[in-house]
């Protein structure tokens, strides 16, 4: 049976882990939520995010720099992505909207991998996040903590844009009825053309986020896509508190299984999103009959 | 070659008039040895691609790599292996003929050609890509791989179809274990050789009462290869206090690290592998696990020195396939970098070289069998002939197709002590093939018939 310190030293790594899950989904849930596109490029967004970050921080030594290059990219992709391809597809079955993004998605990583190669490549943790903490008995990286802050202040600043500005209010009305919002004197595609922009920024911005935790190689979106969608999938599709609430339910199912027995801490998340499918087809804060 | 992806077909040009004396000089030499093996093709029932795939004027090996996914580095390194050995066995080069010494120009005088196709780290892709390969090319041999899951499977499917395969990296015992086939020839070391060397190196230089913990990637190379580490290590008086099992490509090993931070262990020994290895041990130094427990990596991925640095690298043991530094004492060894340096401007890691070497054998054997027909170069790689390779010698055991190689073990250097920015590790030796092998029948193998 595990020490009580250790259980406590795993609720709160899930509770971190959790954060960092949701940051991750961010783009995913924005343009799923808002635009009804499944982007299966999510991950390789966030990988293009990433390493251009990486790149920024090699010639700069700025960590902010790397933030600021890799959310860049991430965003002018994702407008001409958007410009030149999604456009065309709105309209469009959901299956024709998958195997496009995935086709994107592949042709990026593919980029990434004839740019940077193969081999797996470390940014380091910026100076003020260098070092260890001590709570209790547990010892933690001190930037894991620094990005569970910089995750939760990410998720307020981005419901705020999108659910508390009119920029979310006419995506929302925008996605229900395009001509009507157009025939009011509002430019839909333009808006369109913003929130994928978002979206695919806020994966590139997870990415440089994340990269001084682990080592980036051009695979690595597709397990973030895969976390992803359980994400989504549990907390509730376009719902910002349900990412959040998916993201720390998924990453404490991870860390508390991973204590009686490792092998099975993916099981578990897959069978608890089943469950959720089950009994709860549109997540635990998604609402019911939103396409 | 034959890019998958492209579709774009390149091939070594072979001179006409070296095809032409090739082809005086084979009729001669038919009618002066009317029962020499190069003719017997007629006399042989077709079996798997024989003899379709060799009535041209060249032969086809069909690359199955793991060009994406975690073990994508390695996988580009194999490419790079497999086109220099391809390279120079069809310019006749002299590199070859001192490991091959039957070798002249090409195979059996004729030009190889080959085709990449993607493995993904997946063995359902593997297996549609050797497929492809096997019916559309119509290969004569199958090869690469880095992931175990992915050998397993494409030599079961290469065996069905009568097609030799040779795996490149494959560390699991299963292999040429339970899962061996008459048609499968794995060169490399693997994980019961690897750890019952490394396992006295430890003792020695780390202590007899160490506490061992490990990460291990869920699937049949992580599994086989704990299991060895652990029976040699407390051999040698080690305690295993427990595993952690991870996905393969696992990206937060938060989780792991804490369970092992609170296991009391003094040593994490890391079977994770390319770009997991990486992840995981960068990880394990920003929870401070470095400070207190000490790493060793039994079974070391190409590029792993260069993917986490000097700085965490030094001291640390590690079992690998290859390091470049023994040109100093192998002078096919040196050969074998020399050619690679020139070729591709970097230093050949362990599965470039595994891949290099597998083919040229492959060559060799089918010089011995003095023919393409798929028993015939069978039974030549189980006659056992030793062959000198860039470490010495290097065979076949008829009894289970493993490869009897020898493999150093290296220790990381100090930042300080490195000579040039390549000069990562020290030696501490190279082990013997031949006496790091299981016993036969202890990891379970039963080939099956020829035909």
């Amino acid at each position: 049976m595990p020490s009580m310190s250790l259980f406590f030293s795993q609720l709160f790594n899930g509770l971190a882990m959790g954060l960092l899950l949701a940051l991750i989904s961010t783009g995913l849930t924005i343009i799923y939520g808002t635009l009804g596109v499944v982007n299966f490029a999510h991950g390789a967004l966030l990988v293009v995010g990433a390493y251009a970050g990486y790149s920024a921080y090699t010639m700069t030594e700025s960590f902010l720099v790397a933030i600021a290059v890799g959310s860049a990219v991430s965003l002018v992709i994702g407008l001409v992505v958007e410009r030149g391809l999604m456009r065309m597809y709105y309209s469009r079955p959901p299956e024709d909207q998958i195997l496009v993004t995935f086709g994107i998605g592949i042709i990026l990583v593919e980029i990434v991998r004839s740019i940077y190669g193969g081999i797996s490549l470390s940014v380091p943790t910026p100076e003020w996040g260098q070092g260890i903490a001590r709570i209790g008995s547990l010892i933690y990286p001190l930037y894991r903590l620094q990005a569970l802050g910089i995750a939760a202040a990410t998720l307020a600043v981005l419901y705020y844009v999108l659910y508390r500005t009119s920029l979310g209010l006419i995506v929302r009305a925008g996605i229900e009825d395009s001509e009507m919002v157009n025939a009011l004197g509002i430019n839909v595609k333009r808006t369109f053309l913003l929130v994928f922009g978002i979206g695919a920024m806020a994966a590139g911005y997870a990415g440089v986020i994340d990269s001084p935790i682990v080592t980036l190689s051009p695979d690595m979106g597709h397990r973030v896509l895969v976390d992803s969608f359980v994400v989504v999938v549990i907390g509730g599709v376009g719902s910002f508190p349900g990412a959040i609430v998916g993201g720390i339910i998924a990453g404490e199912i991870l860390s508390l299984t991973s204590m009686f027995n490792p092998a099975y801490s993916h099981v578990m998340l897959f069978v608890v999103m089943a469950l959720v499918l089950i009994f709860r087809p549109q997540g635990l804060m998604g609402q019911e009959g939103r396409e | 070659m034959e890019d998958k992806k492209t579709g774009k077909v390149h091939e070594a040009v072979i001179d006409r008039r070296a095809l032409l004396k090739m082809g005086v000089a084979g009729a001669a030499g038919s009618m002066l040895l009317p029962a020499a093996p190069a003719f017997a093709a007629d006399q042989k029932q077709p079996v798997g691609n024989f003899p379709a795939g060799v009535d041209g004027d060249s032969v086809f090996i069909g690359l199955t790599l793991d060009l994406t996914g975690p073990y994508s580095a390695q996988g580009a390194d194999q490419q790079k292996g497999y086109e220099l050995a391809i390279e120079q066995l069809n310019a006749g080069a002299d590199e070859v003929k001192k490991i091959s010494p039957l070798t002249k120009k090409g195979v059996l005088g004729k030009t190889v050609k080959f085709g990449v196709a993607d493995a993904e780290t997946k063995p359902n892709t593997a297996v549609q890509a050797a497929t492809r390969f096997i019916h559309d090319n119509k290969a004569m041999v199958v090869s690469g791989s880095t992931s175990s899951a992915v050998a397993i499977a494409l030599q079961k499917v290469c065996n069905r179809e009568h097609t030799i395969y040779l795996p490149a990296i494959s560390g699991s015992n299963e292999t040429t274990g339970v899962d061996c086939q008459r048609y499968g020839f794995r060169l490399c070391y693997f994980a019961y050789t690897a750890c019952k060397a490394i396992a006295p190196v430890l003792a020695k230089n780390m202590g007899k009462d160490r506490k061992a913990i490990y990460l291990v990637p869920d699937y049949t190379y992580g599994h086989t290869t704990y299991d060895s580490m652990k029976e040699f290590t407390e051999k040698e008086g080690w305690t295993t206090v427990g595993e952690q099992v991870h996905p393969l490509g696992a990206k937060d090993y938060s989780s792991f690290l804490i369970n092992i931070a609170n296991s009391g262990a003094d040593t994490l020994v890391v079977i994770a592998y390319g770009a997991d290895a990486a992840n995981s041990i960068k990880q394990a130094k920003q929870f401070g696990l470095l400070d207190k427990m000490q790493i060793v990596v039994p079974y070391m991925s190409a590029f792993l020195e260069k993917e986490i640095g000097a700085d965490i690298m030094q001291g640390v043991y590690a079992a690998t396939g290859f390091w470049w530094t023994l040109q100093d004492k192998y002078p096919i060894s040196k050969d074998f970098v020399s050619a690679f340096e020139a070729k591709y401007k970097a230093k050949p890691r362990d599965s470039a070289y595994i891949a290099y070497l597998t083919t040229v054998l492959w060559a060799d054997a089918c010089e011995r069998a003095g023919s393409f027909y798929p028993p015939d170069v069978i039974k030549a790689y189980e006659a056992g002939e030793v062959r000198q390779g860039p470490i010495g010698d290097v065979s076949f055991r008829a009894e289970d197709h493993q490869g009897i190689i020898n493999f150093p073990i290296v220790r990381g250097k100090k930042k300080a002590d490195m000579a040039n920015e390549d000069d990562y590790f020290e030696i501490i030796e190279v082990v013997d093939g031949r006496a790091a092998l299981p016993e036969l029948g202890v990891l379970g193998c039963k080939l099956g018939d020829y035909v």
